[in-house]
């Protein structure tokens, strides 16, 4: 529910937050537009490096999700609304 | 002659006053409730008022403040009389402007020496 | 490896299980959850998700298909990466709607459609009763292959027999920490620290075989990956369908799967595990996945080439020689089984027992809802859940003979799950899904998925005759079951899932948009779209506004969470409110919180049954009466309790308030009594000072002196009647009064009084209405007092009635043994805050209607009538003033 008069410009820390909801969205969206790239490979490529590159991705994802996790499981910094 | 208004509803008080201050020598005109007597206050221009307390519809404080909110009645002297006694009224009226104060009863020579004050004589 | 071995350390293994299981609900039972209950453990146990089938079934899978396996874990990954966009939502429903399976989060969302829960959780029983018949498959399997290998001649138990104890064994498990208590939100702390225990062991089995292969055989990483590399079968080749569509499957999956949500929601104890959980649990995966590629490489370079694939990751040390590491393996694989089918039979147990034993037993016994122990009913129809779906496993295990590779029966049960999808993500993200859609997509999806899926899976003339098969159904080509509407070519899979949740969409937003929600659909709607909106929450809880006073509800809740729990929360709530105090106001946010603080000590069904009483709405659903119906009679008495209590808090608390403006105006008016004694004395006084004095100057003409002779005497006059009004008040009032009684006709003392009134404003013209036969009563009392009476109230109403045609009615009763004189006039009346006030001394009203007399009459009356055994009472809305004498006929000397 908005608030009856959001401001403008949203404290710094509150920014960030925000921004980090945005990156933890996107994030499955990166991930599964990565994991099809391989169906467009020709099928040269080997189920070795197709695998190195899966795994590879998969340690990307989970690493970009640690890092965002810890901002997101704070409560709401004082958020009037939630940009959705 | 100079002026004096009564403002009394008990007929037998006022009675009293008019025959007494009369005899010394005032012009002594009654009026037993509030409205009018502010009516003749502006009619008759009175030199002094004297004003019971405890009045039918307005009572003596009401029409003290009333008077003493016209400028024209600012140098008015007024004479409270109150039956009741109690310091808290005096104090009131004093506040509201009274220029004296008498509890009732009183005797006769107390009234006609306190109106003889007030009129400068 | 000796077989005996085996089966003992399986036995040590159970037993240390159980003690696990045991050790944790006795902490649990006593507050101590710290540990037990941290994001690690919330991690771990999402691993069920990695079933026997992830055990043995990836590396077959790994060794037919190549990398695809990959994709059952990718989906996962991908969800819980994005948790923000749904497990979030999921989990705040979960938590804030008690919703204890997947069946009651659908049937809940959905106006709470029994309906709903039932074609739930039938999918739900349908699609995982092959996936746990695969996990009995797999444990008897792994038996058999130690047996196999074993060199002694103890003879290995028959296949069923193996697969009857290890059912038995999970069943007795299941039903032990399963069904120990009956927990509102269904948790099992046990049970869940058992399979953390359990995915702590599959980790390190298949890790640890993993690096035994790729260091020990493969000869390191480079080599490995090398070796996969140059590894050329047409059936590795990534197949684009197949790899996008197993992604959405298992994704769909991990949500809908009601082991998963089991985990993930209901056993959920903190929202903010999700967090840690979010990348954890795909590190998990991640670290599952691994070796899975390289067992299945050196498996198919080392193995013979019959060896079944599944059971590489036990056959393949076994061949190699290394017996405790198969051990272990076996262990990871074992516990991998167990704790699916522990935590899938508990959660279709709850649903089976929810929506449909504990609905139809209700049904076939609508009394026991009220009055019988309903605890004992709904463990018992938990147990006997438990066995049915554990029994329908066994059977379906001994029925396909255990054939089917492990991975398609796992695949099968996905696409059976995913049928909910559309409906709850429909449900939780669109307020214009209704309960019509739901089943319609449900249904229509189910119904595809058996048809194509499900029932060809039975094999060719199993279900569905080859006929129907190759030709269709009533030999409609459009509807063969693997080429629906003409769509050949596709994987049977995709094309069953393709399908399935095309017709299921269709159907539900179809459904959705023809039909209309009915209200509590609509409001179950908002709740769960915006279950982030605490003020709508509140709302939907229906404490938009109620009767209850603060207090009572502060009564209520210190009886629960004890006086310095229950204080300081209101006190903080008033503070969060702005306001000093213990007492905040009863906003819908704070009942809410109320409620949900109740919920923590007794419950949240009945929590809300509490402050719906209390408000006096019932806005119970038919959910929480059936949680609450067991402790009804418990509820019934204490709420019973609760009302008497408040009704006689608000009862005193008036009283109080009453008593206390009373005082307030009396010790106003104590100052005003001697203000006006003061007055009333003096002022005859003054006059009679005054004349005196003139006439002792002596001077006066006669005429003058008789004249103030007069008022001298009349003011003396005055001042002795009021001398007499307040003795005779004293008097009366310590009740030392001589009455003088005898016998008196009414009618004669009315005449009486009437003439005396008279005097009282002598120039005002009444018209006295009365009716002369009514007043042929003869009395006994004190004539003289009762004329008294009377003449006051006649006086004061010529007084004070400032009608301009003035009335008085007189109207006479007899009741009983009382008469009954009511003195009615036409005026204005007194107002009502003023009628509490008249009867007391100098209670005159307005200095305006001052006719002399000194306010003294009426409280003169009421001590006379208190003294002749009567009352006199003002009577309101009478239109004028009305005043009501009540006296007895015969008054007794002693009355």
């Amino acid at each position: 529910m908005r608030g009856p008069r959001a401001p403008l410009f949203l404290a710094r820390a509150v920014y960030r937050q925000r921004r980090l909801r945005d990156a933890a969205r996107l994030l499955p969206l990166v991930g599964f537009f990565l994991l099809m790239l391989p169906l467009m490979w020709s099928d040269a490529a080997g189920a070795g490096h197709t695998a190195v590159y899966v795994f590879g991705v998969w340690a990307l994802l989970i690493g970009l999700a640690a890092y965002v996790a810890p901002g997101l499981a704070q409560p709401e910094a004082d958020s009037p609304a939630e940009d959705a | 002659m100079r002026q004096v208004l009564l403002i009394e509803d008990e007929a037998n008080i006022a009675e009293a006053l008019r025959f007494i201050l009369s005899r010394d020598g005032w012009a002594v005109s009654v009026v037993s409730d509030g409205a009018r007597a502010l009516a003749d206050v502006v009619r008759i221009r009175p030199d002094l008022v004297i004003l019971d307390s405890m009045l039918p519809g307005m009572s003596g404080l009401e029409i003290l403040l009333a008077l003493r909110a016209d400028p024209a009645n600012a140098a008015l002297p007024i004479l409270m009389l109150t039956a009741k006694g109690q310091l808290r009224d005096r104090e009131a009226a004093e506040r509201a402007g009274v220029t004296a104060f008498m509890s009732k009863p009183f005797d006769n020579s107390e009234i006609r020496a306190k109106v003889r004050e007030l009129l400068g004589a | 490896m000796p077989f005996n071995v085996l089966v003992l350390t399986c036995l040590a293994y159970v037993a240390f299980l159980f003690l696990v299981a045991f050790v944790v609900e006795r902490r649990a039972s006593r507050g101590e959850m710290r540990f037990l209950r941290s994001p690690l453990v919330y991690t771990l146990s999402l691993s069920i998700y990695c079933t026997a089938w992830t055990f043995y079934g990836a590396v077959g899978s790994a060794a037919r298909t190549g990398l695809e396996f990959l994709t059952i874990y990718l989906g996962p990954t991908l969800v819980f990466v994005g948790w923000w966009w749904v497990l979030r939502k999921l989990l705040r429903i979960g938590r804030r709607q008690r919703v204890t399976s997947i069946a009651d989060l659908i049937s809940s969302r959905y106006g709470k459609s029994n309906l709903l829960g039932v074609l739930v959780t039938v999918i739900a029983v349908v699609a995982a009763t092959p996936y746990i018949a695969l996990q009995l498959q797999s444990v008897t399997l792994s038996f058999s292959v130690f047996a196999q290998s074993s060199p002694e001649t103890w003879a290995m138990p028959d296949r069923d027999a193996t697969a009857i104890w290890v059912a038995a064994g999970l069943a007795l498990f299941t039903i032990l920490f399963g069904t120990r208590n009956l927990d509102a939100k269904e948790q099992h702390h046990g049970i869940v620290m058992a399979i953390a225990v359990e995915a702590v062991v599959k980790l390190v089995a298949l890790l640890a075989v993993g690096i035994f292969v790729v260091w020990g055989l493969g000869g390191g990483p480079v080599a490995m990956i090398t070796r996969i590399e140059n590894y050329t079968d047409p059936n590795w080749a990534i197949q684009p369908g197949r790899w996008g569509g197993l992604i959405f499957l298992s994704a769909a999956a991990v949500i809908t799967l009601p082991r998963m949500f089991q985990v993930l929601v209901v056993e959920n104890v903190e929202e903010g595990h999700l967090a840690r959980a979010s990348w954890a649990f795909p590190t998990y995966l991640f670290l599952i996945s691994l070796f899975i590629l390289p067992i299945a490489m050196i498996g198919l370079e080392r193995m013979p080439a019959g060896a079944n694939p599944d059971m590489m990751v036990l056959t393949l040390p076994l061949h190699e020689g290394q017996g405790g590491l198969a051990l272990l393996a076996f262990l990871g694989g074992f516990s991998s089984a167990t704790s699916m089918v522990i935590v899938e039979t508990i959660a279709l147990a709850t649903m089976v027992s929810n929506h449909i034993l504990m609905p139809a037993w209700l049904w076939l016994r609508p009394q026991a809802a009220v009055s019988g122990d309903l605890r004992g009913a709904i463990l018992l129809a938990r147990r006997f859940s438990i066995i049915g779906v554990l029994a329908l496993g066994l059977e379906y295990f001994r029925l396909s003979g255990g054939s089917a590779a492990l991975a398609a029966i796992g695949q099968i049960a996905f696409a059976g799950m995913a049928q909910v999808l559309p409906a709850l993500l429909g449900g939780i993200f669109w307020r214009g899904g209704t309960k019509l859609g739901a089943s319609l997509g449900l249904s229509i999806g189910f119904a595809t998925w058996g048809f194509t899926l499900f029932l060809p899976s039975f094999g060719a003339g199993g279900v569905i005759s080859a006929e129907v098969l190759q030709h269709g159904l009533f030999n409609l080509q459009w509807l063969r079951p693997q080429a629906l509407f003409g769509s050949e070519g596709m994987d049977p899979l995709i094309h069953s899932i393709f399908w399935s949740l095309a017709l299921n969409i269709a159907g539900y937003a179809a459904g959705s948009l023809l039909s209309f929600p009915d209200p509590v659909e609509r409001i179950q709607g908002a709740a769960f779209v915006n279950a982030f909106d605490d003020e709508l929450q509140a709302e939907r809880l229906g404490w938009t506004h109620g009767q209850a006073e603060p207090e009572a509800l502060m009564n209520m809740a210190q009886r629960i969470l004890g006086d310095e729990a229950a204080i300081s929360f209101f006190e903080a709530e008033a503070r969060a409110q702005g306001k000093a105090g213990f007492l905040p106001d009863l906003t819908p946010r704070f009942l809410a919180e109320l409620e949900r603080n109740l919920a923590g000590s007794v419950g949240a069904a009945t929590a809300h049954a509490m402050i719906s009483q209390l408000f006096g709405r019932a806005t119970v659903t038919v959910e929480d009466l059936m949680a609450v119906a067991t402790e009804a009679a418990q509820i019934m008495e204490y709420s019973a309790r609760l009302e008497e209590q408040q009704g006689e808090l608000s009862r005193t608390a008036r009283q109080l308030r009453e008593v206390n403006e009373k005082l307030t105006q009396l010790s106003v008016q104590k100052d005003a009594f001697l203000s006006q004694i003061s007055h009333e004395l003096r002022t005859p006084m003054t006059s009679i000072r005054a004349f005196s004095e003139i006439l002792a100057e002596g001077d006066l003409p006669s005429p003058r002196v008789a004249e103030y002779g007069q008022i001298i005497h009349a003011e003396a006059k005055r001042l002795t009647r009021l001398l007499d009004d307040l003795l005779d008040l004293s008097v009366l009032e310590n009740g030392t009064v001589q009455l003088d009684l005898g016998l008196a006709h009414l009618g004669q003392m009315i005449d009486r009084a009437l003439a005396a009134a008279s005097q009282t404003r002598p120039e005002r013209n009444f018209d006295i209405q009365r009716d002369y036969a009514s007043e042929e009563i003869h009395l006994r009392t004190d004539a003289d007092r009762l004329v008294q009476v009377f003449i006051n109230l006649i006086s004061n109403a010529r007084k004070y009635c400032d009608s301009t045609a003035p009335i008085l009615r007189i109207a006479v009763r007899q009741k009983g043994g009382r008469v009954v004189v009511d003195f009615i006039d036409n005026g204005a009346g007194i107002a009502k805050d003023a009628q509490g006030l008249i009867f007391e001394k100098f209670a005159r009203l307005t200095d305006d209607a001052r006719v002399g007399g000194a306010g003294l009459g009426l409280a003169i009356c009421r001590e006379i009538m208190a003294n002749l055994g009567g009352t006199v009472s003002y009577l309101p809305g009478q239109r004028g003033a009305a005043f009501r004498v009540s006296v007895p006929l015969r008054m007794e000397k002693s009355g």
